[in-house]
Formats: C-alpha cells, structure tokens, sequence
C-alpha cells in the first residue's frame, strides 16, 4: 500500500519532525519538553516514514539498529548519573558548569553546560530507540 | 591437529602455573603473620562499605581465621597443581582454574570476615562458586542435580542464616563479630536469642553437612576430584564449623547450643561411619568418613573443656591433612587404573609406589596410629569426652564407635588397593601419577607425620592460638604429647584398634547387610527429591491459575481489583464528602467531554477494529485535552504523543486479525459492561473526594521554590525527571529499554517460528 501523497509529504516531515524533537528536547528545562516527548516525537518521525516507505527502508535511513540506540541511550544516562561521583556528590546529583557567566552580574548563567541534560540526552534516545525497535519488530511480522 | 594439541596442553599448563602461584603467594603472606598471630596479637583490617547500615569489609587475623587461611591458601596451591596435571588436557581446564581461584578467595573472605553482613556475602559467593565447581561435568544429569541440590540446601540454610546474622546485628546493636562477642551478655539475654540460635546453627548446619542435612555431601562427589579434596574435605565444608567456632565464645554459654551440637555432631559422626563402611566406591567412602570429622567438629564445639577445644583445635589440622591427601590419592588411583571401586582395586603397591607411601601416611594418620598426628588428635579427643558436661557415657561412647570405624575404613581406602593381590581386571594398566599430582598428598602426608613426631611445630604456631580465640587465653590449651603414659585415652585408644580390626576382618559381608538396609530404607536424598518434585507441581498448578494466557481475563481481572480495592475501602473507611459543584466549566471543556463519550460510544458500538482503535486514539486526544485546558502541557504533549503511538501499533496489530466476532463475543458483553460501568463508578467517586479534600501543596511550593534556584530550570515536571528524581528516571528507562528489548525477543521468535512452519 504505496502513497505518493504520504511519501512525498514524508521526506519532509521526518526531518522537521526530527529537528522538532531536538529543539523539545533541549529547551525541556525551562518550557514544556524534554527527552520523553522529544525522544516520543523522533521515533513518531521514523514511524512515519515506516509507515510511507517499508520498515526496511526506515531501518536502513535509520542506519544502526534500534536497540543499539537504547541501550547506547541508558548507558550515557548512566555515565551522566556517575560523572557526579567526580565531585563527590551522590549518585545523579547534577553538575553544572556555566561558560563565561559573569558573577558580577545577578542571574547571568552565560551558556549553562550540565550532567543534567546529558541524562536528558540519555532518556530521549532509550525512548526513540525502544519505541522503533517494537513498532519495526511489530511491522515486519506482520 | 598434534601440534595443537600441544599448545593447547601447555597452554593449560602456563594457567595451572600462575593460579597456583597467586595461591602460593597468598599462602607466603598469611604465613608471614603467623609469628605475630602466635605471640597473641589480632591484627584488624576495614573498609567501609554501607556505614549507615553498619556494613563494612573488616577483616581480623587471629587464631582461629589465619588457620583457616594457612589450610585453604596451603591446600589451594597443591590443589591448583594437581589440577593442572589431573584435568590440564581437559578443554575447558582454563575455566576450571578460575572457578577454583574465585572459589579460594571467597573462602578466604568467610573465614576472615569480621563483619556478619560480609560473612555472609562470602558465604554465598561460596556457594555459587561451589555450584560451578561440582556441576564442571554439567554434561551428565547427575552433576547438574547434584551441583542444584548442593546449592539448594546450602542456600536455604544461608537464607536462614541471614535472618539470624540480621537478628544478632540487633541484638548486639552492631555487625562487627569481634564487637558482638565482647557484647554476649546482651546477646544471650535477648528476648530472640533462641531464634538467632537456631537460624544461626540451620546456617551452619547446612554447610557443614550435618544430619539431617548432610545427603548432598556424598552427591557433591560429582565434581573432579581435587574439587571434593579442596571443597568437600579440607574448606568449604568446614565453613559452617568455622562459624560455630567463631561464635563460640558468645553461644556456648547457652544451655542449647551445648545439647544441640552434642546430640547432632554425634549422630552425624557415628552415621557417617557406618555408611562410610557401607560404600565400596572410594571417593564417597572418603566423603562420608568428611561428615564424620564434621560431626565430630561440631560435637567437640559443644563442649566447654579445655581438652575438648584443644582437641577441636588439633583434630581440625589433622584431618585437613590427611583428608585432603586421601582424596588426592583416590584421585590418582582413578587416573591411574581407571577405576575406584574397592572391589576390583588390588596390587597398585608396586606400579604406583609413591602413591601408596602417601596413602599409607595419610591412612595411618586417619587411622589414629603413632606417632602420626591423628595419633594426638585421637588421645585428645578421647581426653576431651571424658570431661565432658553433657554425658561422658553417651560422648565417649559415640567418639569411640566412630574412631574404631574410621581405622576400619582407612584400611579399606589405604591398604586393600595397594598390597592385597589384584583381583579382576582394571581398566588401565596401572601407571604411577605424574610428580603435580604426587606432591600435593605426599607432602600433606609428611605434614601429617612430622607433626606427630613433633607436635611443638603446631602447638604454638597453630593449637595455641585458636584455644586462644575460642576460650579467651592460649595459655588454656593443653599440651600435644605423644606419649602421655597410661591413661584412660590410651587404653581407649587401643580398644578402637582392637574393635576397628575386628571389623576389618569380615568388612565385606558387613557392607552387604549395610547396603541392603540401607535399599530397603528410604534416604533424605529421595525424600528431598520428592519435595521438590512437590514444589514443582504447586508452582505448576498456581501459574495455571495466574497465568492463563487469555487476555482479556488478565484485563477483567485487574480492573476487577481496582474495583473491589476502592469499593473495600470506601465501604470500610466511609467515603467522606465529595464535591459535586463543578467549578466554571467552559464551552470548551463540555466539547471536550462530548468528545470523549462519543468516541467511547463509537468503540462500543463498532464491529471493525481499525474504527475501534481509531475512536479509542480519538478519546486519547479528548484526555489530552484535558490536561492542556488544566495546565499541564508536559503531561497533554506526552499523552498526545503516546496515543498517535499506541494507534499506529495496535492499528498493525489488527491488520491480521479477524472482524469482531459478535456471535462468540455476546457472551461477555454483561459482564464486560458490569466492569466498565463498576471501574468507571468508584474512580469518579475516589475523584470527587479527592476534589472535597484541600489540596496539600507543600511539594507544589518546595519544587517551584527550588526548582529554578538549586536546578537551574523553570520547567519543573522535566527538572523533577532529570534532576530531583533522576534515579527513579533511570529506573524507568531501563524498564523501557527491557520492555522494548522483550517485545523485540518475542516478535522474532514468532516470525522464526512462522517460517518453519511454512
């Protein structure tokens, strides 16, 4: 069951579905977002195109498997959640480092780098990978 | 092909090599603390571990654990080199070797422990290293059951153990051992002291072999020989010993703990005497004779004298010795002629002299002849049981059937096969054993023998520190002779030569009567075997009952529970107001609610799935919509998304199903709608009490509060994910990663199985 409508109309939103899916996932700290919606919207973006071309041809734009990413996905959740231990804290206590701040000025975070959002990183790819990996296995039995 | 065979076998070689050196140099730094340890000093190591939970890695030198440590790390390095040669072109040696190192060092962590919490996580490791040792010919179905079984009982009592050790920690308000036992008074006036007692010894019990547990020992003899030597004679089981005798300054006070090791240690003694005498393999003749020094052990833990601790004291190095020797030896035998049974063995005296000069050392020994240790140990133990508290009669009566039998059988191990004449035909023409695995018993044998000649080589170093340990003063213990007159140990002594030669004589038609008897009478080995047949029927029989595999009973029976939950509730705890105003609703919030009750009707009322899905993610979008017009878009994003999921998968899903069938299906509908209609009633009640109560904003407040100042984020659903609660994030994307993991295992093994069948 090949759409050209759907096809066409796919290749574009994938990637701004995708694109769209980062920018939830980073601006999650302070408005509505982060990595289980981004990482929801993402694989919603390969779904589409499973949907549009064949689950063999969203696996291979997808270029490694699925699973591969989830598993990457919790160990960097893992890793952010241990880097903690380098200064001491506890387990996921939050590291933050804020580039050029200038502490003069009150409030002034300049760019805020933080474990925080690696972990974030981490739940956005366990989300995208586990999802594809059911809705692909899901697919291709049928 | 030989060539590599070669390498392969010297590539074993090298593994034997370094792990039998790492064992060395553990035995040459336990050694090095010898001096200090017999000038009376106890030398602490710790690590913290859980400090909040007072569990810590500490570790005490004295006496009695340094022994502990000398005879593991000593006999672990003769064991590793009699390996090397004795399974070295065994494919699989390299894994053995490492099984057998991971399993010395967790014996040495039991023994040293000086945290009850640690102790036991040595104790398992012991456990489930033991496991893979006795189930290394996990090919045959009697190694796997043996190496489950040895598990399963020592696990049990381990769990039980735990329970008491945790008891104890409270009791004592503290888990390190060397604080409890300068804390005894407060341990023995303990309202649990009677449980901590029994759970303590179930533990201790159970590793050690003791009656009525003592049947998966001789099934242990599955595992490669110098796993039974290293395992089942000279450490592992001799864990449980270890743990009475470490306890012992704080239990023996306690009018229990004398009677039930008296009473158990002796009837496991004389028990495995006999039913050593009953077997005519050689190996479970040795293990049997291993529960007689076990129960001996224990018996003489019980005790409160003098000569029965120094007893214990030389008795444990003793049999290590020759234990460990003998099965060496059995070993030998078996490589060498390819057999053990003591029926055919005959004539080996001349092919395999040195096997039979440590045999004959290490029999003499067990046998109690001087001037071998077992000698001392004998006389010392004859010398502890007339002194003894409980019945002198019923002790010396029950050390003597014992020791007389143990000479009976150490003829029959040590003597027959070698110089009686051969008799049947063996199935390899004798051979003597390689020099790996002829050092090892000879020179515990000669152990055993300069020791009898020279007793003041352990006394001091040895014997005096673990009377030391046990009762508070090494001066308490007693001095190791060979000769010490006439006395009344020595005139027992030679009545047990004189009754164990009596029943060398007609041994043979003795083991028929035995092993008649012993066929006619049903054995905890069968009964364990029907208990857990038993547990495998009720397990069955309960996942038939939770675990129908019908879908839709799992569904009715969750909501069923949420029903009767709420409602049980309400009915007993009353239901309290509700509130029943509905605050300023708008024209938008009633579209919304028609939209959810007409997309619910539309899945009611359809017969195609794919309009059903459709409807229900319809209702989805209207519950989304509901939390957007209520302030929450984090949640309204996730739900939106969620549902376009949840359509898309279950929408493949139904593609190969069949149409709703009306027919088979009308007979649940009533039913199916009672539930609905029930779920949907209590969860609008608990809704509308929840409205009436005032909301408790504290949390609300503390995360606006803090969110921005300590976590650096204005949205505070996502910081609580990330920052507040990661952990509990964590926990759940991992359940996502293995849900996702399963669901992709199970689809895979359907579309293979799919396949096939075409």
């Amino acid at each position: 069951m090949k759409s050209i409508i759907l096809m066409a109309g796919t290749r574009y939103l994938v990637g701004v579905l995708l694109v769209f899916s980062l920018y939830m996932l980073w601006r999650g700290h302070n408005e509505p977002g982060g990595g289980f919606i981004g990482g929801l919207i993402g694989a919603t973006s390969f779904v589409l195109y499973a949907i549009a071309f064949g689950t063999e041809a969203a696996r291979r734009a997808l270029r490694v498997m699925p699973q591969t990413v989830a598993a990457v996905g919790l160990g960097i959740a893992l890793v952010a959640g241990l880097a903690a231990a380098l200064a001491g804290d506890d387990l996921f206590t939050g590291q933050w480092l804020f580039l050029g701040a200038d502490p003069e000025i009150e409030g002034d975070k300049g760019l805020p780098l933080s474990t925080v959002l690696v972990f974030d990183i981490g739940v956005y790819l366990v989300v995208f990978g586990a999802i594809l990996t059911l809705v692909f296995a899901m697919e291709e039995e049928i | 092909m030989a060539e590599a065979e070669n390498q392969e076998q010297s590539g074993g070689t090298q593994t034997g090599l370094a792990h039998t050196l790492v064992a060395a140099a553990l035995f040459l730094w336990f050694f090095g603390f010898l001096d200090r340890i017999a000038d009376g000093e106890a030398v602490r190591l710790a690590w913290d571990w859980a400090p909040s939970l007072g569990i810590s890695f500490s570790f005490v030198f004295d006496g009695l654990s340094l022994t502990f440590a000398l005879l593991i790390s000593g006999i672990g390095t003769l064991i590793h080199l009699y390996s090397s040669s004795y399974l070295g072109g065994h494919p699989q040696y390299r894994r053995f070797a490492l099984y057998l190192t991971a399993f010395m060092v967790s014996m040495l962590g039991l023994v040293l422990a000086d945290n009850l919490i640690a102790l036991f996580v040595f104790w398992e490791l012991t456990t489930i290293t033991s496991y893979l040792l006795i189930g290394f010919g996990h090919e045959t179905t009697n190694g796997r059951r043996s190496a489950l079984q040895a598990m399963l009982v020592t696990g049990a009592g381990a769990l039980a153990m735990l329970a008491g050790f945790i008891l104890l920690g409270r009791a004592a308000g503290t888990f390190e051992i060397s604080e409890i036992l300068l804390r005894k008074d407060l341990v023995l006036a303990h309202d649990h002291f009677g449980a901590i007692l029994i759970l303590v010894l179930l533990g201790a019990f159970t590793k050690s072999a003791q009656v009525p547990f003592h049947f998966w020992l001789p099934n242990a003899m599955a595992a490669p020989t110098p796993v039974s030597a290293f395992l089942h004679s000279a450490t592992m089981v001799k864990g449980g010993v270890y743990l009475m005798a470490r306890l012992y300054p704080a239990f023996s006070a306690s009018e229990v703990w004398v009677w039930t090791l008296t009473i158990f240690g002796a009837v496991t003694a004389v028990f495995a005497s006999v039913m050593a005498l009953r077997q005519t393999d050689l190996k479970q003749a040795l293990a049997y004779t291993t529960l007689m020094a076990l129960g001996t052990l224990t018996l003489y833990l019980g005790q409160s004298s003098e000569y029965a601790i120094t007893a214990f004291a030389t008795f444990l190095i003793v049999h290590s010795f020759y234990k460990a020797a003998l099965f060496l030896v059995v070993g030998a035998i078996d490589h060498g002629t390819g057999t053990r049974d003591a029926e055919i063995l005959g004539g080996l005296g001349r092919a395999m002299p040195f096997t039979a000069l440590a045999a004959a050392l290490a029999a003499a020994s067990m046998a109690g002849l001087p001037p071998f240790l077992g000698f001392i140990g004998k006389e010392l133990l004859y010398a502890g049981s007339i002194r003894v508290e409980t019945s002198v009669i019923f002790v010396t009566g029950m050390v003597l059937v014992a020791n007389a039998l143990m000479f009976t059988v150490s003829a029959i191990v040590a003597f027959r096969p070698f110089w009686r004449p051969s008799r049947g035909r063996l199935p390899v023409v004798p051979h003597e054993a390689p020099w790996q695995m002829l050092a090892g018993p000879l020179f515990l044998a000669a152990c055993g023998t300069a020791f009898g000649i020279f007793p003041g080589l352990v006394q001091h170093t040895i014997v005096d520190p673990i009377v030391g340990s046990l009762l508070g003063d090494p001066e308490k213990a007693k001095e190791l002779h060979l000769w010490a007159g006439i006395n009344v140990p020595f005139v027992l002594s030679l009545v047990t030569y004189a009754i164990g030669l009596a029943l060398y004589i007609p041994h043979q038609s003795i083991r028929g009567a035995l092993a008649r008897l012993d066929a006619a009478t049903p054995t905890m080995d069968d009964w364990w075997d029907a208990l857990l047949a038993g547990f495998r029927r009720f397990a069955r029989w309960l996942t038939a009952i939770l675990q129908p595999g019908d879908l839709r009973t799992y569904l009715a029976t969750t909501f069923m529970v949420v029903i009767f939950g709420f409602a049980g509730t309400m009915l007993v705890r009353g239901l309290g107001p509700l509130e029943l105003a509905p605050t300023n609703l708008q024209w938008s919030d009633w579209f919304v609610f028609g939209l959810i009750v007409g997309s619910t009707g539309v899945v009611v009322a359809t017969s195609s799935r794919i309009t059903a899905v459709a409807a229900l993610g319809v209702g989805g979008i209207g519950v989304a919509l509901t939390f957007i017009s209520f302030g929450a878009p984090d949640v309204a994003i996730t739900q939106l998304l969620v549902e376009t999921l949840v359509v898309v998968l279950v929408g493949v899903a139904m593609l190969r199903m069949p149409f709703l069938d009306e027919l088979g299906s009308r007979d649940r509908r009533p039913a199916d709608a009672l539930i609905a209609v029930g779920v949907g009633v209590v969860v609008s009640l608990v809704v509308l009490a929840v409205l009436a109560q005032p909301i408790d904003l504290r949390l609300t407040e503390y995360f606006e509060k803090t969110s921005a100042k300590e976590a650096f984020g204005q949205n505070i659903v996502n910081v609580i994910l990330v920052d507040f609660r990661a952990l509990d994030t964590f926990g759940e994307i991992s359940v996502v990663l293995i849900a996702g993991l399963a669901s992709y295992a199970l689809l895979r093994t359907t579309v293979k199985h799919g396949r096939d069948e075409e």
